[in-house]
Formats: structure tokens, sequence, C-alpha cells
């Protein structure tokens, strides 16, 4: 088991959302975040006096897969979150240990 | 006594009562998330707290009969004693008494709550509560009655339509004596985070303009003639919003929300001395005067480095001083009731002078009582809250409240039980 995370703009989500349901995945978890990369913050202006934001909002895409499915996952999203300018974001890909589904109480593959 | 007149001000009143807690939005949305409810809670303690002092002692301060030359009034209507609810008073022939002191108890209660601006986000409540009650006795009722109560300003011709110096230059100038009192907040002006809503600043914003007719042109005391201040109020707001915008665009190349908000407002401050005694055409100029010096007047706090948290004095003092001064040069003659003379454009440029008195007196005064008074209430009860709670937030440390939860995680550890009493800071679920 996998879990793919992805750190995305949030005006992608949708396009990210639409992708991933294209390939047949069943589920995700989404989450408003804040983040700074290479991109770095952006200023804000309240009456005059210039505020230096360094978070700038992202929105970070969790999806669980089995691992054959983990490159076309990666490749979906890397595809549909993509503008080519700075600030897309970031996809990571870490080892699940164990999923379980809390209604029925399967584990592993069905519990995806 | 006038059945119109009588319905007019009561309506008016409420409108004016309406502005505190529009102030309480717009100065909550300016604050971080941590301080939001403390804010709000110090315009809402004010409806309480202010009308109480004003039945008791406030009203016959401000606007008892005359004692000790103009200085001050008094004798009579302590607890309203002699204030009737059928027969006009003193100051307005056709509304029934008891309808102007609750017009002016609106007053009374808004412009304490103009200074929290001042002081947001690093003040204790008790210090707070303590603060506005003294100064609205000693400080806001002498200040009304120079003014409105037939104390020794109006006498001298001095011309205040509806508050630019009993409201907005007497709070401005508190605003900056507690400002510096009190020092700056913890990390400014470099790790202060901007405004947390700045739609909710822009509804108190538009609250404050709607509840601002209620103030200029009640202030007129009847139905008729009520009208030119109605318009000149609206048009002041305008005309500053304007100025607002122009100036930012010029400076940063954009135009802001909360910008055109504070525009708006230093508008309404600016032609508030001015409603009833200028034409629409000088409303304008005193608005747009007014969006543009108050602008600029604004990061004057950055250079003098005083922690203004809110612009009290950039928007009130600054914006309450340009207002004062211009009606004493667009004031005309026709609309002057006070001697008839008018202003600068009518010929009378003395009229500059006697503002410029009216102006002075008020800062004078209202800055060092304010500074007896916070010195008194800092040795007794303290104002500034430990760094502890000003990092945490002032929410949470003095009111065991949070504005904003995004899930009801903080309920699950057990059902809300009963606190017992007496505990300064009760021991919630968690601890």
């Amino acid at each position: 088991m996998k879990l793919v995370t992805a750190i995305v703009k949030p005006f992608k989500l949708e396009d990210v959302k639409e992708a991933l349901r294209g390939i047949g995945v069943q589920g995700m978890t989404v989450t408003e975040t804040r983040g700074f990369g290479r991109q770095r913050g952006h200023t804000e202006i309240y009456r005059g006096a210039e505020y230096q934001v360094d978070f700038v909002p992202k929105v970070k895409v969790e999806v669980l897969c089995d691992d054959d499915q983990v490159s076309q996952v990666v490749e979906t999203i890397m595809k549909s979150a993509r503008t080519e300018k700075i600030g897309d974001g970031k996809i990571y890909v870490t080892t699940a240990e164990q999923v379980h589904r809390i209604r029925t109480g399967e584990a592993g593959r069905d519990a995806l | 006594m006038d059945t119109g007149d009588t319905a007019f001000i009561l309506v008016a009143s409420a409108l004016v009562m309406f502005m505190t807690p529009g102030l309480a939005l717009f100065y909550g949305g300016l604050v971080r998330q941590k301080n939001v409810l403390s804010t709000i809670m110090h315009s809402f303690v004010a409806l309480g707290v202010i009308s109480i002092v004003w039945f008791v002692a406030g009203y016959a301060l401000g606007f008892g009969p005359d004692r000790w030359g103009g200085l001050i009034g008094g004798g009579d209507y302590y607890g309203l004693a002699g204030v009737s609810f059928t027969e006009p008073g003193p100051f307005a022939s056709s509304i029934p008494h008891g309808g102007y002191m609750v017009f002016q108890l609106m007053f009374a209660i808004i412009t304490p709550a103009l200074i929290s601006g001042a002081f947001a986000e690093r003040i204790k409540f008790g210090g707070y509560v303590a603060f506005i009650v003294l100064w609205s006795l000693f400080v806001y009722s002498p200040i009304a009655h120079w003014v409105w109560g037939g104390g020794w300003l109006g006498g001298r011709g001095v011309l205040d339509f509806a508050g630019g110096t009993v409201v907005h230059i007497n709070a401005g100038v508190a605003a900056l004596a507690f400002a510096i009192y009190l020092g700056k907040r913890k990390g400014w002006p470099k790790d202060v985070a901007p405004p947390h809503n700045v739609p909710m600043t822009v509804l108190g914003a538009a609250i404050l303009w709607f509840g601002w007719f209620g103030f200029n042109a009640g202030s007129q005391l009847t139905a008729e003639g009520a009208a030119l201040p109605f318009v000149t109020t609206h048009l002041g707001a305008a005309a500053a919003v304007v100025g607002w915008a122009l100036v930012e665009k010029i400076k940063h190349g954009r135009v802001t929300t909360v910008g055109v908000a504070t525009g708006a407002v230093a508008g309404l401050v600016a032609i508030t001395p001015a409603a009833g005694f200028v034409l629409p055409w000088a409303a304008m100029i005193i608005g747009f005067v007014a969006g543009i010096v108050c602008y600029l007047a604004i990061n004057l706090k950055f250079r003098f480095g005083y922690d203004d948290s809110l612009d009290v004095v950039g928007v009130h003092l600054v914006g309450g001083m340009i207002g004062a001064l211009l009606t004493g040069v667009f004031a005309e003659a026709s609309l002057d009731f006070l001697d008839g003379s008018g202003g600068g454009v009518a010929g009378a440029w003395g009229q500059v002078g006697d503002q410029l008195i009216g102006i002075g007196a008020t800062i004078g005064f209202s800055l060092v009582v304010s500074l007896l008074i916070l010195v008194v209430v800092d040795k007794t009860i303290g104002l500034r809250v430990g760094d502890e709670d000003e990092v945490g937030g002032l929410d949470l440390a003095l009111h065991s409240e949070s504005a904003y939860s995004t899930a009801d995680v903080s309920t699950t550890a057990g059902a809300p039980s009963p606190v017992s009493g007496g505990q300064d800071r009760p021991a919630g679920p968690l601890g």
C-alpha cells in the first residue's frame, strides 16, 4: 500500500479530482494548507503598510493506492496539476503499512 | 412638541446605537484571529456599561445646568431625575427631554469604544472597563457640556454640528495617549500579522456609514432641516472613498478593500462637525481632503513608533481636525444658527480661529485627563496583559472563548459542565 500526497495549486483541485476519478481512484482526502517553496510568498497591502506573506495557500491531496497503481496515480496528478509556472507544487509517495476500512473491518487491498 | 420630530429622533437614536456593533465588526476584522472577540467586546460592553454610567451621572455632568462658568453641568438629572418623557428639555423644544437624553447616550457609548482601536490586542478587560467608566465621566461629559450642554465652547461660537471635537478629536487624542502609554504590541511593526477578516471590516464600515445618517442628520434634532446633513454626510463619505482610492492607486498601484472602507469612515468623521453647516459641494471637498490626508496620517505611527493598532489617531484625530477646521472655512452664514456669521467663504475667517480654540481646548483637556486616568487605572487594576496572554491571544486568556473552530474537537472531551464561580480563569474540559 502507498500513500500518494500531492501539494497543488488550489484552483487545480477540480482538475486533479476529475483526472483521478477518470483512472478509477475511488477516494481521496483534501486539506487546505499553506506553504512555500521556490515560489516564495507574496506581498499584501493594508492601509498603506506592506506585509510579506511567506505562506501561500495550497491544497494537499492524499490518495491511498496499491503498489502497482502508484506510477499511474503520480502521473495523473502531475499532468492535471501542472501549469508550468512556478508554484505548481510537489508529489511524494510514502509506504502505508496497513489500511483498514472502519465500517466492515476489511484490510489491505480490499479496504481501498 | 412635535410627533414627527419625536419619531425622527428615536429612529436616529436607534441608528446611532447600531454604529457601536458596527464598530465592533470594523475593528474585529482588522485584528488577528486570536483577538477578535476581545476586540468586539470593547465595543459591545460599552453599550452596557456606559448606558448605566449615563443614567447615574453622565447625562447630568454633560447636560445639567451649567456650573463653574461653563466647565461642567450638574445639579439636576442625576439618575435622570427631572428628565421628562412627555415635556421637552432645555436643548430641543419639539421632542421630549428623554428622547434628547437617549440620543446623546448613543454618542456617549460609541466615543470610548472608538478609542479601543488604539490598544487592541494587549489590554486587560477589567482595566478597559474601569478606563471607559472614568473617561466617560471625566472627559466625555465635560467636553460634551462645553460644546452642546450650554458650556463655554458653544458659547464662543465654536461650530461642531454632530461631534467632530466632542467625539472624534476627543477619542483620537485619548487613543494617542493610550497607545504611547501602553507601548507597542510584541513584535510590532515587523511581526504583526495583517487583518484576519476583511469582509467583517467592510461590513462594519457599511454599518457605520448607515448609522452615521442618524448621527449627523439626527443632530439637526428636528425632521425639518435634516435632509441637508443627511446628504452632506453621504457625499462626504463618498468623496473620501474616492480620495483614499486615488492615493492608494498612485502609491501602491492597487486600490484595496480595507482602504476604501477606512476612507469612508475618515470621510464620515470629517463631515461630522460640518454636516448641517455646509452645502453639498463643500461636503465633497471636506471628504476628499480627509480621504487623502488620513491615508498619509495613518503612516505617521511607523515614523514616530507608537502602536496605534487600528489607526484611531490617523482616522479620528486627524479626520476630526480636518473637519473642524474646514467647517470654519465652508460654513454658510444662512446655516450658522449660533451667530449667523458663517465661515471663511462667507467672509468670516475669524470662525477658523474659533475652530482652532475648540480643537486646542479639546486636545489639551482630553490629553491631560486621559493620561491621569490611565495612570490611576494602571496602578490599581493594571492595563496591560502578561506576555503569555498576549502571545496566546486575549480571546482565550481573558474570555475563555474562541471565535472560530473548524471542527467540534474541543467539545468531545466531555459535555459542557457548570463551572464553579469565583475563579479567574475556569478550567475547561481540556484543563
